[in-house]
């Protein structure tokens, strides 16, 4: 049974203290992972800006990358979604590559969808005793319909203060090159995002997709908002690094 | 005109629309109630899925069937003593109604909401021939009287609060009036009565056409459609080509499906049905009846596969309502006659200048909320996609772009350029990381770091740290639980039977 690492570049380059949460907490259900190192990227920047030949490239890395693995799982709704959503429409004239392309989806999960889903996992036994908001982002909870797992591993953690987000479902205005393209309109969007956080006064905002959590963290600081950003993974692991050390 | 000025930039229309606050406030108000209402009425129905399934299989077939159809509407339009038109163009529809006019030595026209008509320009076609035209829609008579566009498909002044309102209607009163809701209402029921009852023509728009009858259908809330269908002599309804349903039990889904969806309105106020002019026996209703089919742009989609599916819109605006985008900019942000998500896709689409159009489908950030929204199920954060590759197929982005993209595609297509794009970075980034972030604002860092800090790429990559990592977690790994083992291998087991099949 090969179980593979899909870091996403963004996890890769700017947050790999993500992937290695996401490992090290796999681990202790017997889940060896295996970073296949033909990865780059899911060529999500490229397809949602219309650059189809490039993406291209950067899917067939993917898919060569991950042949032999029987499980791909990623810390990312929104590079999960690419695959089973888009993939298949970039490869739609080639019924080779489609097959590939369909292949990879099968076995592709996003992290809580692997957790819960396939594991059968609610409870990872954790305790976090802080009050913490969720964004739902949008690929993640839309297209790969991944909304109540997050919100079920939430809910078991020990004294964790659950408030909910305002307008959670709004997108946070990243959309990618859109957040560089149409500047002024992300601006706007991230801060009434921030906004909505500021009102829960949570102290940490957790999520599933570092694109999103990046532009509101980013937003967040930018402004002095002192909350700490953290993905779902990194804090269901330190919650159980918490509870092991109080046991 | 304010409000539709297409010769400037999407930029400078949206700069112009972020930095009004009246603006921002009056749509961010309205499409919150509407969504809050309209989610309200789709879990009061219950199985509202299944409605949109079978709204979507409604529209996917007559869309498919669109050319017998529209024949059957015709046929059956004339046969009822109806006059049917067929335009291919907003010139050619423009040209038949004043046609129209000519003959009935028009000079005033009352009219119902009609997008369409909005889409051919025909208000400004008529005042240029001296023909008086009144909207009779109150938010289409405010934004009338404003001089703009509608910002919004069925609450065109959604972007006016009750005091922009109040100074117009003021100024037609010569008297000030207050800003309070029923005197403006009464205000603007008394003004346009007399114009009801002296107009020539009376315009309508269509909701549905339905074909078995050969029958228009009008939705509205303030009974202005059926004035302006039942006084004046003769009537012209403008509607797309594709407004067509094949029966009245289809019209049945699409009523159930369009008030939830654009208001959360079990029903709307007034539905009327136009089965013909006036027969003997009837009290009232127009002399002569002209329908003009507008076509303009629209058979264009049939058989793209890409974009056939956008005919399929029931005008609803729904999707404006739960876009995040339309919520900070409004609608005359888009430049065009149709805003929001459907409009970031019909502009494009519809129109022949591609190059001038080009940028609408990227106001959106993919979100997919108008896909959730919509009632016929539209996938529009597809199409803004496919939008999108045609404008880099047929080389409509700027060069810069280009460049990035190009660079891109070598840096993902080995995950040796990847490591060494990555090195790079991190040397070019030295000088600048503080705290573990880049706070510049200079170069393609600024949109981004205006209001944001930008975090730095990490010393060590998670590939530079796997091999450690790997070998750490060898030495703790858990045995793994028999229920978790042959959880996973009946998974994977499954796939295999499939692919075998």
């Amino acid at each position: 049974m090969k179980i593979s690492l899909f870091a996403t570049c963004l996890s890769d380059a700017f947050f790999p203290r993500v992937s290695e949460a996401m490992a090290r907490l796999l681990a202790r259900y017997g889940i060896r992972l295996t970073f296949p190192e033909g990865q780059t990227c899911c060529g999500q920047p490229a397809f949602n800006s219309g650059y189809w030949v490039e993406a291209k490239e950067a899917a067939r890395r993917l898919i060569d990358a991950f042949r032999d693995s029987d499980y791909v799982i990623a810390p990312s709704g929104s590079c999960i979604s690419m695959i089973h959503h888009h993939y298949p429409a970039l490869f739609r004239d080639d019924p080779a590559e489609l097959r590939m392309a369909r292949e990879l989806a099968e076995k592709s999960y996003e992290f809580s969808q692997f957790l819960v889903g396939v594991l059968g996992v609610s409870d990872v036994g954790a305790r976090f005793p802080h009050r913490v908001t969720y964004h739902p982002s949008c690929h993640g909870s839309r297209l790969l319909g991944v909304k109540d797992e997050p919100l079920t591993l939430l809910s078991h953690v020990r004294d964790l203060d659950f408030v909910p987000l305002p307008f959670a479902e709004d997108c946070c205005g990243f959309g990618g090159t859109f957040a560089v393209k149409m500047a002024d309109i992300s601006a706007a969007m991230v801060t009434e995002k921030a906004d909505h956080v500021r009102e829960t006064e949570a102290e940490v905002l957790v999520g599933l997709d570092m694109g999103c959590l990046m532009n509101i963290g980013g937003r967040m600081r930018h402004r002095g908002q002192a909350v700490r950003v953290m993905h779902l993974a990194e804090l269901l692991y330190e919650g159980v690094r918490m509870a092991d050390e109080r046991a | 005109m304010s409000g539709h000025n297409p010769t400037s930039t999407l930029a400078e229309r949206v700069r112009i629309a972020l930095n009004n606050d009246f603006l921002r406030n009056a749509v961010r108000f309205t499409t919150e109630r509407l969504r809050t209402n309209k989610q309200a009425a789709a879990e009061q129905i219950g199985n509202w899925e299944e409605w949109r399934e079978r709204g979507r299989q409604i529209r996917l077939h007559t869309i498919a069937h669109l050319d017998y159809y529209l024949a059957q509407f015709a046929e059956n339009l004339r046969r009822a003593g109806g006059y049917v038109h067929f335009a291919s163009t907003a010139e050619e529809a423009v040209a038949i109604t004043l046609q129209i006019m000519a003959a009935k030595q028009a000079k005033s026209v009352v009219k119902s909401k009609s997008m369409v008509s909005e889409e051919v320009h025909i208000n400004q076609a008529l005042e240029e021939q001296g023909i008086e035209t009144v909207e009779t829609d109150l938010g289409e008579y405010i934004i009338q009287l404003a001089g703009e566009t509608p910002s919004h498909i069925i609450i065109p002044a959604i972007h006016k609060n009750k005091a922009q309102v109040a100074e117009l209607f003021s100024e037609v009163a010569g008297e000030p009036l207050p800003a309070d809701t029923a005197v403006l209402a009464a205000f603007a029921r008394s003004k346009l009565r007399g114009k009801f009852l002296e107009a020539d023509i009376g315009m309508t728009g269509c909701n549905f056409a339905i074909a078995e009858s050969g029958s228009i259908v009008l939705f509205s809330n303030e009974g202005n459609a059926r004035m302006v269908s039942t006084v004046p002599r003769t009537q012209i309804t403008m509607m797309g080509m594709e407004r067509i349903l094949p029966s009245w039990e289809d019209l049945e889904v699409m009523a159930t499906l369009l008030p939830r969806s654009a208001t959360g309105q079990k029903l709307t106020v007034y539905m009327s049905a136009i089965n013909g002019p006036r027969r003997t026996a009837d009290g009232d209703g127009p002399d002569e009846l002209h329908v003009i089919i507008i076509d303009n742009g629209r058979s264009r989609q049939l058989g793209d596969p890409e974009f056939q599916e956008v005919l399929n819109c029931i005008r609803c605006g729904a999707c404006l309502n739960a876009c995040p985008v339309y919520r900070h900019i409004g609608g005359h942000a888009y430049g065009w006659v149709y805003s929001g998500p459907i409009g970031a896709v019909l502009t494009p689409v519809l129109n022949e200048e591609k190059e001038k159009w080009a940028e609408v489908a990227n106001a959106s950030t993919l979100c997919g909320a108008c896909y959730e929204a919509c009632p016929v199920k539209i996938p529009l954060h597809d199409m803004l996609v496919y939008i999108r590759r045609r404008n880099v197929e047929e080389g409509r982005t700027k060069r810069t772009e280009r460049l990035g993209m190009k660079t891109y595609k070598v840096a993902v297509s080995s995950h040796r350029f990847y490591q060494l794009a990555l090195k790079l970075g991190r040397i070019g980034q030295k000088p600048l990381v503080r705290d573990g972030q880049i706070p510049t604002r200079l170069g393609p860092l600024k949109g981004w770091n205006n209001v944001r800090t930008a975090p730095a790429l990490a010393e060590r990559s998670f590939r530079e740290s796997w091999q450690a990592l790997e070998r750490e977690l060898q030495q703790e790994m858990a045995e793994m639980s028999p229920q978790v083992k042959a959880r996973l291998e009946e998974l994977a087991g499954k796939r295999g039977d499939r692919h075998e099949q």
